[in-house]
């Protein structure tokens, strides 16, 4: 009652509910991998809620200090104080690890979540026009996420972090004419600097997140305004977006996959041991740990560099050392590519319409090659930041085994591009329906070149604004004071109703003629009835109905025999 | 349409799910509580946590998929191109004759002005450079060794040819600047037969002082496979031969460790004769 009149105090001053009423109804398709978007957004809502307990604790200082606590090993030992800071979060603090834990669970997840989500994006070409523009946005997005794992990685002053921050200032020191005036404006001084880890400090907890707020914002605001892209499937058109509505279906499986995310994140915080700091020691210019590897988003990174072989150019005398190459450039390229790939796709392909029906991924021969052979590449690099663990495993040379990866790196992307082409051309010509389909035939068919008419054609072809289908109609009715309208399509079975219901006849015409431009109208009386119940429920009701029907019989039979037999009608032992 | 319709029966068995998992998830709340209540156990609190959250999720999960209409809607997209005369009109709209934006020249003396402020803005950044004004490159180069410092052991002793036996690396430090970060190096003692190119800093009856920064990309090369005189990088497996003036010989490294010259002080404690052949550590741009 209290909230009812709360509601309408609200609105009769802001007159929300119209648009309440839209938002709510608003209709996101079903597809399992649209919810790795949101798995990146809840991690990095875990992120910022666990962050903000960690800096209650951490002392983002050079400064010495000497530890006392329970960590036996380094208790009375002087380090800096965001070293002794850690420890004592994680050993003293009551729940420190476990929040600490799951502070870096949250960012190894979210940035593989905002990974496959991007591979699901480039795949399905969900980038194309319209959604260029929320391309960039996250392309940006995924670059700030790799910045701010990296810097939060190095804050605790261990050991493994100091050597991986050193990495870093070597190759931004190895960029021509102003890399060591890049490392001195930002670390204000040489490494290890005092300045270093206040620094890495306010990037991490203010200005790389703050800008991820505010791209996460316009990220979600421009799904919303331009309404999430489906696949292609019956009542499915470039007009109309089909699936359930954000109220009350999707609100509860959002919030339920948000409390998924917490589930596996803090399991994974509390059961699993993550960057254990205390073992590692406090960083000192002269030590180094081995084996030295960094968390895997930043491996490719590490794996350029170990498979760069030696060369170094010089320029009018000056030296380019060799990890400008596999840093600075490969790193620059990669991004480069990430922000140009929507435009590059539209000037090469000529496709410059805007797209609200998804390709599946054997759609584009081309994209699909490309696209393997970039994530063949990067998985041979992320290899090879572990190869000298690998080597050891398999018990071979660890230079024999740079060798080979050297040339893997280079041959085996080409030929992973190659086959997923194919396979894709393969797929898209012949009518298989999935990988396991495909017959001979079809790939000897895909190795010949495409004759126009075939890859032109599907990507010329306009849209039509009303597949000429009969049996296809919308049916409008009155429901009580409002109107509904659904999409019906007889001979296919298919039967999708409006998301929501409006005050006018016209206002749902109008809405249908949206959305399924060209299909006949037709006024129906009353609504129509329920959907058919499945095979399943179908047959479960009948058999319950006959449960039923036999009971009655067996209980009126025995009531008789009981009366029957004189005596009275319930007896006193069924109570 | 009356206010309140009934609530519709969920399916058997449906509701009953749902309340298990609610009441799960409160076990898991109650039990994170009582775990950090008793002196906190990290996998009980993770554990704990997990089963409130999931017992929450699953609860949720069963409701939106059971007790709610799922699929099958439907709502029109109304695409994204407005009407070109909506667009003409927003277009007159913004550059009506008295708009801001026709009155060029005004725009033009604004944009200097804000370029002007801009500019002025970056200015302070400069505050971020190191505050005793030396240039990067210089300091870069520069590190605290210098003719007649004296080599100190980790511990923080000098150290004298004695400290040294064969087959060892000792990490040795500059006095008076023992946590710079480019000062790091090592001592080794190696038989100067066996040299296949004279070290270029010179070496006292084989002990040789390098750099202990890998020239790839700093890491301490900390690893030294005795039998072979070589230095190997945990990092990225740059190895350097000890032999061969600390040249590199495999991994991605392209430059020699830079060795530095050593005396014998009349103290009996060896010093340096200056700083390191070339700059320590990760190449960087300058003339060599």
């Amino acid at each position: 009652m209290i909230l009812d009149r709360l509601a309408r105090a609200v609105d009769d001053r802001l007159r929300l509910s119209p648009l309440t009423r839209k938002a709510l109804a608003k209709v996101f398709p079903d597809h399992w991998s649209f919810m790795l978007g949101e798995i990146a957004l809840y991690s990095f809502v875990a992120l910022i809620l666990t962050g903000v307990y960690l800096t209650l604790f951490f002392d983002a200082s050079s400064a010495d200090r000497v530890y006392h606590g329970a960590y036996a090993p380094l208790d009375g030992t002087t380090t800096s104080a965001a070293y002794a800071s850690t420890v004592r979060l994680s050993w003293d603090v009551r729940a420190g690890l476990l929040i600490r834990q799951t502070h870096h669970w949250s960012a190894l997840i979210f940035v593989a979540a905002i990974l496959v989500h991007l591979v699901r994006i480039f795949f399905t070409g969900a980038f194309r026009k319209p959604r260029e523009l929320n391309w960039l946005v996250g392309v940006t997005m995924l670059l700030l996420a790799l910045a701010n794992g990296f810097t939060g990685y190095s804050m605790p002053d261990d050991l493994l972090s100091g050597l991986g921050l050193r990495i870093i200032v070597s190759v931004v020191e190895s960029v021509p004419l102003v890399g060591s005036w890049l490392v001195a404006l930002g670390l204000g001084g040489e490494f290890p600097s005092d300045e270093m880890i206040p620094r890495l400090f306010v990037t991490h907890v203010l200005l790389v997140p703050a800008v991820l707020v505010a791209l996460v914002s316009v990220h979600l605001a421009m799904v919303v305004r331009q309404k999430h892209s489906q696949f292609p499937g019956p009542g499915r058109t470039e007009h109309n977006v089909v699936g359930a509505r954000f109220y009350p279906n999707y609100t509860l499986r959002s919030v339920a996959l948000f409390l998924w995310v917490l589930a596996v994140l803090f399991a994974l915080g509390g059961l699993v041991q993550i960057n254990p700091v205390w073992l590692y020691g406090p960083f000192a210019p002269a030590q180094s740990t081995s084996p030295a590897q960094p968390d895997w988003y930043v491996a490719w990174g590490d794996g350029a560099l170990r498979l760069f072989p030696p060369w170094e150019i010089h320029i009018a005398g000056h030296l380019v050392p060799a990890p400008f190459f596999p840093g600075v450039v490969l790193g620059g390229v990669t991004f480069l590519a990430l922000y140009a790939w929507p435009f590059l796709e539209r000037w090469c392909g000529g496709d410059r319409r805007a797209h609200q029906l998804l390709d599946r991924p054997r759609d584009h021969p081309v994209r699909m090659g490309v696209g393997v052979m970039a994530l063949t590449f990067f998985a041979v690099l992320v290899v090879t930041a572990g190869d000298d663990i690998l080597a050891r495993l398999l018990r071979v040379p660890v230079y024999d085994l740079l060798n080979l990866l050297r040339v893997l790196v280079l041959v085996l992307p080409v030929l992973a591009g190659a086959l997923a082409f194919l396979l894709a051309r393969a797929l898209r010509r012949g009518d298989a329906a999935r990988l396991g389909e495909l017959t001979r035939a079809d790939l000897r068919a895909a190795r010949q070149p495409a004759d126009r008419g075939d890859a032109e054609a599907a990507a010329d072809e306009p849209e039509l604004p009303a597949p000429d289908r009969p049996g296809e109609r919308v049916e409008l009715w009155p429901d009580g004071d409002v109107w509904r309208w659904r999409y019906r399509d007889e001979p296919a079975g298919v039967a999708i109703l409006s998301n929501r219901a409006v005050l006018t006849e016209q206002e749902a015409a109008e809405s249908a003629r949206l959305a399924y431009p060209g299909v006949d109208h037709v006024l129906v009386p009353g609504p129509p009835p329920p959907p058919l119940p499945g095979r399943v429920r179908t047959a479960l009701r009948r058999w319950g109905n006959r449960a039923l029907g036999v009971s009655l019989l067996v209980a009126a039979l025995r009531q008789r025999r009981d009366r029957r037999r004189g005596g009275h009608g319930d007896g006193p032992d069924r109570r | 349409m009356s206010r309140r319709a009934r609530v519709p029966a969920a399916p058997p068995g449906v509701n009953g799910r749902i309340i298990l998992s609610f009441l799960t998830s409160a076990a898991g709340a109650i039990g994170f509580a009582v775990s950090y209540g008793l002196g906190g156990q990290t996998q009980w609190e993770g554990g704990c946590l997990a089963v409130a959250f999931a017992g929450l999720a699953t609860g949720l999960a069963i409701w939106g998929r059971r007790l709610v209409p799922t699929g099958g809607y439907v709502e029109e997209h109304e695409g994204f191109t407005p009407p070109p005369a909506e667009q003409a009109l927003t277009a007159a709209v913004l550059t009506a004759p008295d708009s801001p934006i026709r009155r060029r020249g005004l725009l033009a003396a604004l944009g200097l002005a804000l370029t002007a402020l801009g500019v002025a803005a970056l200015f302070p950044l400069r505050s971020l450079l190191p505050g005793d004004r030396t240039s990067p490159v210089r300091a870069r180069r520069d590190t605290p060794w210098g003719p007649g410092v004296r080599l100190l052991t980790a511990a923080g002793r000098p150290l004298r040819p004695a400290d040294v036996p064969a087959g060892t690396v000792v990490g040795v430090f500059p006095e008076g600047g023992t946590g710079a970060g480019d000062a790091p190096a090592f001592a080794v003692r190696l038989r100067p037969e066996r040299f296949t190119r004279p070290p270029s800093a010179g070496h006292l009856d084989g002990l040789v002082v390098y750099s202990l920064l890998c020239t790839h990309a700093g890491c301490p090369v900390r690893l030294y496979l005795k039998g072979a005189g070589r230095m190997l990088c945990p990092c990225h497996q740059s190895s350097f031969d000890l032999l061969a003036d600390a040249a590199p010989v495999a991994g991605p490294a392209a430059r020699p460790l830079p060795g530095l010259p050593i005396e014998l002080g009349p103290d009996g404690y060896l010093r340096a004769r200056g700083d390191f052949t070339a700059p320590p550590g990760a190449g960087f741009w300058s003339r060599r």
